[in-house]
């Protein structure tokens, strides 16, 4: 359970709106269950619904109109290749492209052993430094500018590593 | 410019650090404003400096200000850092490289607008970049800039960043407030607007990042010395976020009614192998498309002469695009943005946008007829003028102009596939 396991986290969502507002934190702690449990379950939709005093069909409108909350499991670390035009222009399609193939996978699909998902995504506000893509996982989102497909297969390299070091 | 009024970490190391902020002057004009000056005060200064809003619409700040009503209460400040436009990337390097001056803008907006409790939306991608600000905040607080009655004055705030996740309509100042009340971003039907009926239904002011760094020089240097920079009706620094087909992409901030030339050439080097530009998007994705004539290129970048050159000046996200680029592929990237980005609730934009990418990936794949390019311009005036917000002419813009300027580009797949059709992927969005 979220609350157990965040309270302290979910306490400070909660006090940034008018207590009568609890709904404004539906949001943020969607990006909690998002972290914790890779994707929204549906038991993540009545977990955050209880915390903001809302019904699970109304937060599952809001984790389906966002991007960034997954209806699905994605991979452990989600490549999310920016193909917009500014980076279209400096090949961010081919960029994405390369690694699917190099993965073995099709745009939205998950590698064999459950650590990646590459996906096409929009603008991330990077055009000076493109192509750009952005790693989602339980840490966060992170930023990796100015990619060339050696630099995307070694980041994905040292991924792999972790998750590995993880492991053992 | 020889000294930057906004991007000043580019001239002043660690500008990112609380103490380095405060040894250049930092949080001078928040004590100045609340230790001796009335909002009243601080709403003349902003409309006398002539600010316009940097978000894109370029709408004079203390106007939107002023339009408040009296004496209704608890009032909102928020900041939109929900920086989506493709070709824009300004906001971003002011938040991360010299965040205090926004944080600080944030402050005097909220004391102008008699707020105490500040929001600051950041698009859900700035995941890294609003944990930093959380900290730069609760520096903020412990250096007794904010709290309880700040600097010993009857000025209390409070400031919160507020996460998004991943939608370019929340950029929209309402459907940003739907957002922060924990809704789908989609765009209130406006009148009423923010300034009588905003967050949790209060009276709230909603300004783009860029315009709030500019409050701190304005109120701590005067509007006299504020307008000496750019144009009489455009005044100010901006900062021009420069990409596409040029050698230095960046952000450079100049004064406003700079010119194409100036920005591509000097500031940014030109274009790679001494190539022609063909053509220009001056205010990103959205950008009726200029064609890059030595007038174009002679044309100040200030909101009245890019409007009367044919387009907008928008956020300044100039992207640069030489005679390589088709322009049927062209719509058909900035199409596939839209049509991802519309929110749905109303129907032009909604099917308008779909139609226009279908068609387009039609011509690109070479299959369509010359009735079919001319469906597209139906479609794309029945967008025209008929949405609730400004995405439906946004997503118009490119497509009408490549149409109108360059029509061979749309006209020469109508026999032959295009080269570049097989690199396009259109993502479907669940």
């Amino acid at each position: 359970m979220l609350a157990d396991k965040y309270a302290d986290e979910i306490r400070s969502l909660l006090e940034k709106y008018p207590a009568e507002r609890k709904r404004s934190a539906v949001m943020p702690l969607l990006h909690l269950a998002q972290r914790e449990y890779g994707y929204i379950t549906r038991a993540a939709l009545e977990e955050v619904a209880e915390l903001c005093g809302t019904t699970p069909t109304e937060v599952g409108t809001v984790a389906g109109f966002y991007t960034l909350y997954h209806a699905q499991p994605a991979g452990r670390h989600t490549l999310q290749v920016c193909t917009d035009l500014p980076c279209a222009l400096h090949g961010g399609e081919q960029l994405a492209k390369k690694l699917c193939a190099n993965l073995g996978v099709r745009l939205g699909e998950v590698t064999p052993d459950g650590l990646f998902m590459v996906e096409e995504v929009m603008c991330l506000a990077g055009c000076d430094k493109a192509p750009v893509l952005q790693v989602q996982d339980a840490q966060g989102i992170h930023y990796h500018e100015n990619q060339s497909e050696d630099s995307a297969m070694r980041l994905i390299d040292d991924l792999r590593r972790a998750s590995k070091e993880l492991k053992a | 410019m020889s000294e930057h009024i906004l991007l000043r970490h580019r001239d002043i190391a660690d500008i990112d650090k609380i103490q380095v902020y405060l040894a250049h002057g930092g949080f001078e004009a928040l004590r100045k404003t609340v230790t001796s000056l009335t909002p009243a005060q601080v709403l003349e200064e902003v409309k006398a400096s002539g600010l316009r809003g940097r978000g894109g619409a370029g709408f004079p700040t203390g106007l939107k200000w002023a339009f408040l009503p009296k004496d209704v209460f608890p009032r909102y400040l928020v900041a939109n850092a929900d920086e989506s436009e493709p070709g824009t990337f300004k906001d971003r390097e002011l938040m991360e490289r010299n965040p205090f001056q926004f944080l600080e803008g944030v402050a005097l907006a909220a004391f102008a607008a008699q707020a105490e409790r500040a929001y600051i939306y950041c698009r859900g991608e700035f995941w890294d970049l609003t944990r930093e600000l959380d900290r730069h905040i609760a520096e903020m607080r412990a250096a007794g800039w904010l709290g309880e009655h700040i600097r010993g004055s009857g000025f209390s705030l409070e400031i919160c960043t507020h996460l998004g996740a991943g939608a370019y309509i929340c950029g929209e100042e309402t459907a940003l407030l739907e957002s922060l009340e924990g809704k789908i971003g989609q765009p209130r039907i406006r009148p009423p607007f923010p300034a009588t009926y905003g967050l949790y239904g209060k009276p709230t002011v909603v300004n783009n990042v860029e315009t709030l760094a500019n409050l701190p020089p304005i109120i701590a240097r005067g509007a006299a010395w504020y307008r000496s920079i750019g144009t009489p009706k455009s005044s100010g620094p901006k900062v021009f976020s420069l990409c596409g087909h040029v050698n230095r992409p960046g952000n450079y901030e100049l004064p406003l009614g700079t010119t194409f030339r100036t920005l591509i050439y000097e500031v940014g080097g030109g274009l790679p192998g001494g190539r022609t530009p063909k053509a220009i998007m001056p205010a990103g994705a959205s950008s009726t498309l200029l064609r890059a004539t030595q007038a174009v290129l002679d044309t100040p970048m200030d909101y009245e002469s890019v409007a009367a050159a044919g387009s907008q000046l928008g956020s300044a996200s100039v992207i640069v695009l030489d005679e390589t680029v088709d322009m049927s592929w062209l719509a058909l990237k900035t199409s596939r943005f839209f049509k991802h980005e519309s929110c749905g609730k109303c129907t032009p934009c909604r099917e308008g946008t779909y139609w226009m990418l279908r068609l387009l990936e039609h011509i690109q794949s070479g299959q369509a007829s010359a009735e079919d390019v001319n469906m597209l311009g139906e479609v794309a005036g029945q967008i025209q003028n008929k949405c609730l917000c400004p995405l439906g002419e946004f997503a118009i813009g490119p497509v009408q102009s490549g149409l109108a300027l360059f029509a061979e580009d749309f006209q020469r797949h109508l026999s032959q596939p295009a080269p570049r059709a097989e690199a396009v992927v259109v993502s479907e969005h669940a």
